[in-house]
């Protein structure tokens, strides 16, 4: 896994839990009220998403990434406690990059507002955590062939540097 | 006068929910494949290839074209001769709901910006404009937030020059670079007040694509264009895919101008009704 390079794109299947701001806060905070967590954090990829609810015959709603850089206060402390990948859209902060770095993580890009063409990609989903969220809640997917750019590798390469 | 009832305002409003959603516009898909003819870069083609596929898979299976359904706004042009039955504000707010849960969009709205808590479909926004005629006209706009977080406004002395109002559009769309989900159309409102001018912003973006016709607009897209931002911040030609510019006039101390991005999946619908006479 750590030879992903930034630039490289890659098909992901397995795995993922969907979490964006309010998700990211809570869960900052149980970890520092050293509380349960609602999913495991080792070795687990979070997807910066809010979904759209359902559709009646689909596995899932639309889901694309939202901005990433939201999420940036939280994630050092995300990485500290296991978690390897991260999934959204834009750049991030130079404290993220060197939590990448120190925690051998990998930060992906998804496809931007393609939201409708990445559902396709989801084989199972169920919320499993902060329900009373609604599309905020906690997602686990299961994707499969699920296209990404690697857009900051484990050596703290950024494919947004100023070259 | 011409009659027109709230029901039917309803049912109007929530057919445009969908619409708006589900089909990408069609100057929008235009500008995203000459965009794809034009660029060089094969990573760029090939994320605007993926953006056209979206749009036609969102089409094909009813399903919203960016998870991010908006904080939904509808502009009502309201002719003086029609004679609402019906509370009108309502109508649409209902019409909002019931188009958002009958097509399985997403409720992005929390009722206190402060305690937040859990997001539902409504309240939108609404602007309302009286103009002549008998007839009404329904604009509605999900406008996600991931570009109106880029939004922008500046209270320019009245003696700057366009090359400041240029860079100051620029910088915003710098600013902006690969997290609002580029290409970007960008809206700017010149003149007016600090909330008008804010409002032109958004309002350009309803207008159909511009190619431009000033040297002004020529000038800001070309510079925007080489900013070589691209699809998804990952570099191309294609950093915008239109300059979109309202204006109005304004006080002799001042010269408001804002900002209003759009990321490439700019949504709306417009529907106009007549009325029945009475």
């Amino acid at each position: 896994m750590l030879d992903l390079k930034c630039g490289d794109e890659v098909f992901f299947s397995g795995k993922l839990y969907t979490a964006r701001d309010q998700a990211h806060k809570r869960l900052v905070e149980a970890l520092k009220k050293r509380r349960g967590l609602p999913i495991p954090l080792k070795g687990a990829i979070i997807y910066y998403c809010g979904p759209t609810k359902t559709p009646k015959g689909k596995v899932f709603g639309a889901c694309g990434p939202t901005t990433s850089s939201r999420m940036d206060e939280f994630t050092p402390a995300l990485l500290k406690s296991g978690v390897w990948g991260l999934i959204g859209k834009g750049g991030r902060s130079k404290e993220v990059i060197s939590a990448i770095k120190k925690y051998q993580g990998v930060y992906f890009l998804a496809l931007s507002g393609c939201a409708a063409l990445l559902s396709k990609y989801v084989r199972k989903a169920r919320p499993v955590a902060y329900k009373d969220l609604g599309p905020e809640a906690i997602y686990e997917l299961e994707v499969e062939n699920f296209p990404l750019i690697v857009g900051i590798d484990a050596k703290g390469r950024d494919i947004y540097a100023k070259k | 006068m011409k009659r027109i009832s709230a029901a039917k305002i309803k049912n109007t409003v929530a057919g445009l929910s969908l619409k708006a959603n589900f089909v990408l516009r069609p100057d929008v898909l235009a500008a995203l494949k000459s965009a794809y003819k034009r660029e060089r870069s094969s990573r760029a083609k090939g994320l605007l290839k993926a953006i056209i596929e979206n749009a036609a898979v969102a089409r094909r299976q009813n399903l919203a074209i960016c998870q991010d359904t908006g904080m939904p706004c509808v502009f009502v042009e309201l002719g003086q001769g029609v004679h609402i039955t019906g509370n009108l504000k309502s109508a649409i707010q209902k019409g909002v709901e019931e188009g958002y849960r009958k097509g399985c969009l997403r409720d992005s709205i929390v009722k206190d910006p402060l305690k937040r808590g859990k997001p539902v479909f409504k309240p939108v926004i609404i602007h309302i404009d009286s103009v002549k005629g008998d007839k009404i006209r329904l604009t509605l706009m999900p406008k996600g937030f991931g570009c109106e977080n880029k939004s922008q406004l500046r209270m320019f002395r009245p003696t700057a020059s366009l090359e400041e109002i240029k860079k100051f559009i620029i910088e915003a769309v710098k600013s902006a670079g690969p997290d609002a989900c580029p290409p970007y159309v960008v809206g700017v409102g010149i003149g007016g007040s600090a909330d008008y001018a804010c409002f032109l912003a958004k309002k350009a973006l309803l207008r159909k694509l511009q190619t431009p016709n000033s040297k002004f607009q020529t000038e800001l897209l070309k510079e925007i264009n080489n900013l070589n931002i691209g699809p998804m911040g990952l570099g191309g030609k294609t950093t915008a895919l239109a300059v979109n510019i309202e204006t109005y006039p304004t006080h002799i101390a001042g010269l408001p101008v804002a900002v209003n991005i759009s990321c490439h999946a700019l949504r709306s619908a417009t529907l106009v009704l007549s009325g029945a006479k009475e």
